[in-house]
């Protein structure tokens, strides 16, 4: 069970990511071995992809609340259309912590459009009528 | 005192009484659904994070995206419901009493009755944690409504108590908006939630997991100041001179779910030991035509699992009405369904003969976690399962997905047992592997 990749380097000499595919939960390593990443200890083909895009470009889909005017609540659950890259978490939920959108909206309305320049819209999670 | 007669009545209106509903409503029923909360939807409304649907819409949906499409559905079929409408008896022949603000009090006669009600937090109260009683102690779904859906967070440091689901998730969620989450404190020597949310939840973020320990003192009086927290051995017995404190001003606490089954007893259904009422494989509870399905039969891990199961309940309480309801009961040809070794609790509780042909759903929660398993069910010591898995956790519940041949059981069978066992003690078995 090992595979080499030449996709990418790691920063680290080492790196260890637990699987999250299935609850086995296996412990893959990932070493930089004569320039080449190696990575060993998945237990099936769907882990080492897992660990493959975990180890070069970790993504992750935003979930967040946006305020809103005139609505129901006072505020909307939001989410990320697409994963977007894990380190761009943070600036993501401060930007949307700082807009408000007005009610009604419909579950899928696109309330930011290409967020951050990331090609990536944030869209409505559910309904939110006028507030009556 | 307004009376109402109808063929269904679903109590609860979130993923399990929706999904029942819809179900029961294409089935050609009159339905109507009381709901105590302001709106549809129930709880998956403040889940605001993805992972729901993968299994029945192979979409990675959010909470609200997912119960959005079954609010909607319910609409477009016009089922009738009741908001803010909170049922306060249920009777053994399916009179519902329940009241709300525009009509008082209302009576609604039903041929059957679908329990939904989900399930509750366990509270501090359950687990006795010394000190005194400032503000800042909630349980991690409380805090999660707080924060999802009323719009403010409830403190700036966390610690929170136990490594559940929701638990693990609001770990997240509160560190995204810029508190900090000193750690997750768990008396277990291993984590209660999915390994996933404990991945992308916990150590994406650098939170500590301390296992083997829990609260053993809250400080502060007006406003939580700190806990201390200690080691606990084999039996959860602190460990003398093992304390630490840590400086907090808000605890959350993620130690599990009770079923909420007070209106079920009062209609005169018993419960088993997994807190749900006792049911057969149709999901009827020992009363003729009170059915129960999702949170309030047992507490699933996801939402998927309970809209699946509360269609068979939607079914089945249509199939009662159309064929049962009215006519004589014939008495049940019920086989007990045993949880064996290392088996916390099993579902149905009882299976019918006529029906074990059928494709039949049992679910089981390990009492421990354990690698190279075999899932058995035996009649006495025959087996008539068996699937082998490579591990299990009390965390992850089991789904057996089988139909029995009737030559392999005997006509007067009145048991069968369910055990999750070790495949070494098995290998006497031919075709293990």
């Amino acid at each position: 069970m090992s595979e080499s990749s030449k996709k990418d380097k790691l920063s680290e000499d080492k790196k260890v990511i637990r699987c999250i595919v299935c609850p086995t939960g296996c412990e893959i390593t990932a070493e930089n071995v004569d320039g080449e990443v190696k990575i060993i200890g998945f237990g099936c083909k769907r882990g080492e992809e897992y660990a493959k895009e975990e180890l070069f470009e970790p993504k992750r889909i935003v979930t967040a609340t946006m305020r809103v005017e005139d609505g129901f609540l006072p505020i909307i659950p939001v989410r990320t259309e697409k994963p977007i890259p894990k380190e761009s978490v943070f600036e993501i939920i401060n930007e949307l912590s700082s807009i408000k959108v007005k009610a009604p909206i419909k579950v899928g309305d696109i309330l930011v459009e290409n967020i951050h320049n990331l090609e990536v819209n944030v869209i409505a999670s559910r309904d939110m009528p006028i507030k009556t | 005192m307004k009376s109402l007669d109808i063929d269904i009545a679903v109590i609860g209106a979130g993923s399990a009484g929706l999904g029942a509903a819809i179900e029961a409503k294409k089935q050609g029923m009159d339905v109507l659904i009381l709901e105590r909360n302001d709106e549809l939807g129930g709880i998956t409304l403040q889940c605001i994070h993805n992972g729901f649907g993968l299994k029945i819409f192979k979409e990675d949906l959010t909470g609200p995206e997912y119960i959005q499409r079954f609010i909607d559905e319910a609409k477009e079929l016009k089922i009738p419901y009741k908001l803010d409408t909170m049922v306060i008896e249920i009777t053994e022949d399916k009179e519902i009493y329940a009241v709300n603000k525009k009509e008082g009090f209302l009576r609604i006669k039903a041929k059957a009755i679908i329990l939904s009600m989900g399930c509750r937090e366990k509270t501090r109260g359950a687990i006795n944690i010394p000190g005194f009683r400032p503000a800042g102690i909630y349980t991690a779904g409380q805090a999660q409504r707080f924060v999802n859906i009323e719009g403010y967070i409830p403190g700036k440091t966390f610690v929170i108590l136990g490594s559940g689901d929701i638990g693990m998730i609001m770990a997240r969620r509160l560190t995204w908006l810029g508190c900090e989450v000193k750690a997750v404190v768990e008396i277990k020597s291993y984590v209660s939630g999915l390994i996933r949310n404990q991945v992308q939840c916990l150590e994406d973020y650098n939170i500590p997991l301390i296992l083997n320990h829990t609260i053993t003192k809250i400080h502060g009086k007006e406003r939580v100041e700190g806990v201390t927290i200690s080691s606990v051995d084999q039996n959860w017995d602190r460990i003398v001179d093992s304390d630490q404190y840590i400086e907090c001003d808000s605890i959350l606490l993620s130690v599990g779910l009770v079923p909420e089954n007070e209106l079920t007893t009062k209609a005169g259904a018993e419960l088993s030991n997994n807190g749900g009422p006792i049911v057969d494989d149709n999901l009827e509870t020992i009363m003729d035509g009170i059915f129960a399905c999702g949170n309030v039969l047992q507490v699933h891990d996801l939402v998927d699992n309970v809209s699946e199961e509360a269609k068979r309940a939607g079914k089945n309480a249509a199939i009662y009405v159309k064929e049962r309801y009215g006519k004589e009961q014939i008495k049940k040809d019920h086989i007990k369904i045993i949880p064996g070794i290392n088996v916390g609790y099993v579902k149905p509780d009882y299976v019918n003969f006529s029906n074990l042909e059928n494709l039949l759903h049992f679910h089981l929660r390990v009492k421990e976690p354990d690698r190279d398993v075999i899932i058995v069910i035996k009649e006495v010591n025959k087996i008539v399962y068996q699937r082998v898995r490579s591990f299990v956790i009390p965390s992850e519940m089991i789904e057996v997905r089988t139909k029995f041949k009737l030559e392999i059981i005997s006509p007067n069978c009145r048991e069968l047992k369910i055990e999750v066992l070790p495949v070494s003690l098995l290998e006497v078995l031919d075709e293990v592997g």
